[in-house]
C-alpha cells in the first residue's frame, strides 16, 4: 500500500506557500476527500484572491477565482447552474469573515447547498500580516503593534459561534497542528462533502491554521500555540450535523 | 513494515515531520535542495511506517510505502 498526496495536486512539484503554511495540509486534505469520494472529475471549486487564490496553480481541478472575499456567492451561482456537480468554497479567514462575511452569513442563512472550508490563521495573510476581525486579544500584527485590544481592534469574532444557531447542514471546526487534529479535519471535510451529496444544504468547515511568516513563530512553534492558545478561543469540534460516524 | 520515499527537492525545511515523528526516524540531513532548504532524511532502521509524516507535511514530501500484511 501506498500512501501519497494525490497526482492531481502534485504536478507542479510543490507550490509556493511559505514554509510550514497550514495551506498545503488544507489543499491536501481536500485532494484526499475528493479522490475518496470520487468526486475528482467533476468538483468545481471556487477560490478567493490572495494566498487562498494560490491553489489554482497547484492542483488540477476544475477551479473559478471568484472576485475577493466573493467565493461563496461564487459556489452559490455555480451551484445554481451546475446543481449534480460537487461545489466547493475555498477561502481565508480574511475572505470569509471580513470582505465577504455578508455573502457568508446570507448563504447559510438560504443553506445554499455548498461546501464552504475557511482557513482561519487570525490576520491578513498575503498583504503583510495586519490584523483581521478574527485576531486574538493581544495578538501583535503589523497594524496591532503593541497587540490588538477591545479599544483600537475590536472584539474577536467566531463567525463557528455565530453560525451555531442556523439552520444549516453541518459546521466544524478543525486545527492544523499535529497530526491527530489533521486527521480529524479531514473527516469534517469529507462529512461535510458528503452532505452536499445528500442535499442536505450548507456545510461550512474552518480550518486554524498556522501563518509562519506573519505570526513571526517557527511552524513548531505555531503548533504549539494553536492547541495552546488558539484552540482555547476558538474551539474545535463539530456543532451542527455530528450524526453518523463519530469523528 | 515499509519505507519512506522522499521528494526533497518539495521540501521547506518546517521540519514539522521530525517534530511529530513518534519513532525519532527523521532528522536534517545537512543537504541543502534547489530552493535552498536544509532538507530531511529519513533512518530506515527506525522507521514503521506509520505515515505521520506524512499527514503533517505541507510540501507533500514523504510518501509512505507500507508492505502488505495478510
Amino acid at each position: 500500500m501506498v500512501i501519497k498526496a494525490p497526482d492531481r495536486i502534485t504536478y507542479t512539484d510543490g507550490h509556493s506557500f511559505c514554509p510550514g503554511c497550514g495551506h498545503g495540509t488544507a489543499i491536501r486534505l481536500i485532494g484526499e476527500v475528493l479522490q475518496e469520494l470520487k468526486l475528482e472529475e467533476d468538483s468545481i471549486i471556487v477560490l478567493d484572491v490572495a494566498c487562498g487564490g494560490m491553489p489554482i496553480d497547484v492542483w488540477r481541478y476544475d477551479t473559478i477565482e471568484a472576485a475577493h472575499g466573493r467565493p461563496v456567492p461564487t459556489a452559490v451561482g455555480v451551484k445554481m447552474v451546475r446543481p449534480d456537480q460537487p461545489v466547493l468554497a475555498y477561502l481565508g479567514d480574511g475572505a470569509a469573515y471580513s470582505i465577504g462575511l455578508a455573502e457568508t452569513i446570507h448563504s447559510a442563512r438560504r443553506n445554499d447547498n455548498i461546501v464552504v472550508i475557511v482557513l482561519n490563521n487570525c490576520v491578513f495573510g498575503m498583504t503583510g500580516g495586519q490584523m483581521s476581525p478574527t485576531t486574538l486579544q493581544g495578538q501583535v500584527t503589523t497594524s496591532s503593534p503593541n497587540g490588538k485590544n477591545m479599544e483600537s481592534g475590536g472584539a474577536t469574532l467566531d463567525v463557528v459561534k455565530l453560525l451555531s444557531s442556523m439552520d444549516i447542514a453541518y459546521l466544524a471546526r478543525g486545527a492544523i497542528c499535529d497530526a491527530a487534529n489533521i486527521r480529524k479535519a479531514k473527516k469534517y471535510i469529507k462529512k461535510a462533502m458528503e452532505k452536499q451529496l445528500n442535499q442536505e444544504g450548507f456545510s461550512l468547515v474552518e480550518l486554524l491554521s498556522p501563518c509562519p511568516t506573519n505570526w513571526k513563530m517557527t511552524p513548531s512553534r505555531c503548533a504549539d500555540h494553536i492547541k495552546e492558545h488558539v484552540t482555547s478561543i476558538f474551539p474545535v469540534g463539530e456543532f451542527i450535523g455530528k450524526e453518523g460516524e463519530q469523528v | 513494515m515499509g519505507k519512506v520515499v522522499l521528494h526533497t527537492q518539495r521540501c521547506k525545511g518546517c521540519y514539522l515531520c521530525i517534530r511529530e515523528c513518534p519513532k525519532k526516524a527523521i532528522r536534517k540531513s545537512g543537504i541543502n535542495n534547489k530552493k535552498g532548504y536544509e532538507v530531511i532524511e529519513v533512518d530506515g532502521q527506525l522507521c514503521v511506517a506509520c505515515g505521520t509524516c506524512y499527514v503533517v507535511c505541507p510540501d507533500y514530501v514523504l510518501e509512505i510505502h507500507r508492505e502488505e500484511t495478510t
